[in-house]
């Protein structure tokens, strides 16, 4: 449930007694619960309204944090990726009271066993619902190398930027890489058009590899460009460790974010049913 | 309203070319209008283009 992973967050130590911490009230909320109702104390439930506040505040707490943090990043995560760790938080409290409502039921209806048997059942429910989608379900992604035509930057046949200088042209050839995200569907083709979510991408590509960068260096940034006649991406980094097929492993672990999903297609369908 | 970019230096070879409005460096030498584009690049905190092979601006993003 709490794992540290590439991302580094929540931050070892503190950040995660902070997580725990939440995590043990919103168990404790979930089992006083079902005794509340079985000794139709009905009022006891307004306390989950109060508990519902409680982890809408915990969702506005990893925003601000992560927020001001993102000033200080080398490359920023973007508000969406922001906004979507802060949902996580948030939905992962409410599987906590979930899972305890449930094996507390379990318990206090049949025996400590259906309790424990509840408590597994609702653990891997809440495992698939948190496990989001990974960006390889929806593009093809391909390493190209970049190259230069005059002062512009291109990524395959995606104008990139105007790179004035030769020697940061030479130094862009020498340490960047670039990618084509090659969308499958038209809804993904929506999806990885989203500032947020490119910005993810190259959040997340930074962070596992390295990026060759400081601050006072704009030219050498990280970019993600769209062609605009079929959608593609491409993606321009500037890696510390050049490696293009571990490169093309973690974007294409990169999560899908929430609020990036676009489906137009949905869209079609709703209009036929209608008619 | 925020500008999100805007010109911080012009430096060029051909006087001919450059608008007012902004910090013009003439150079005579299209090494040296490198030299000084790289270390105002540095300096100013933004990119260089070129928009041609005479023409330097230095942009903030």
């Amino acid at each position: 449930m709490l794992r540290t992973d590439y991302r580094q967050y929540p931050t070892y130590l503190h950040g995660k007694i902070i997580h725990v911490a939440l995590g043990f009230i919103a168990a404790g909320l979930g089992t006083v619960a079902v005794p509340a109702i079985l000794e139709e104390e009905f009022t006891a439930i307004t306390f989950l309204t109060l508990a519902a506040s409680q982890f809408r505040e915990v969702r506005n707490m990893e925003r601000n944090t992560l927020t001001e943090l993102d000033s200080y990043e080398l490359v920023s995560r973007g508000k969406t990726y922001i906004e979507g760790v802060a949902i996580a938080f948030e939905s992962r409290n409410y599987l906590v009271i979930f899972t305890s409502l449930v094996s507390t039921l379990g318990y206090l209806m049949f025996n400590i066993w259906v309790g424990i048997i509840a408590a597994v059942v609702a653990v891997l429910i809440s495992k698939s619902l948190m496990s989001g989608g990974k960006l390889k379900e929806i593009v093809d992604i391909q390493f190209v190398e970049p190259r230069f035509d005059g002062v512009g930057l291109y990524v395959d046949n995606i104008y990139m930027m105007n790179i004035g200088l030769p020697v940061r042209q030479a130094e862009i050839l020498r340490y960047g890489m670039g990618f084509i995200l090659k969308p499958k569907d038209f809804n993904s083709r929506s999806t990885i058009a989203n500032l947020g979510q490119r910005q993810a991408i190259l959040h997340d590509v930074s962070t596992a590899l390295g990026v060759y960068r400081d601050s006072g260096t704009p030219a050498l940034v990280p970019l993600a460009k769209r062609d605009l006649d079929d959608g593609r991406i491409a993606v321009f980094v500037l890696p510390q460790e050049r490696d293009a097929e571990r490169a093309i492993e973690i974007i294409g672990d990169v999560p899908i974010l929430e609020n990036a999903i676009r489906m137009p297609s949905e869209k079609k369908k709703t209009k036929k049913g209608g008619e | 309203m925020d500008l999100e970019k805007y010109i911080l230096a012009i430096i060029t070879t051909n006087p001919k070319k450059v608008p007012a409005g902004a910090a013009v460096f003439h150079c005579d030498t299209k090494e040296e209008m490198e030299n000084i584009t790289a270390n105002l690049e540095a300096i100013l905190d933004g990119i260089a283009h070129a928009l041609s092979d005479e023409l330097y601006v230095i942009v903030k993003h």
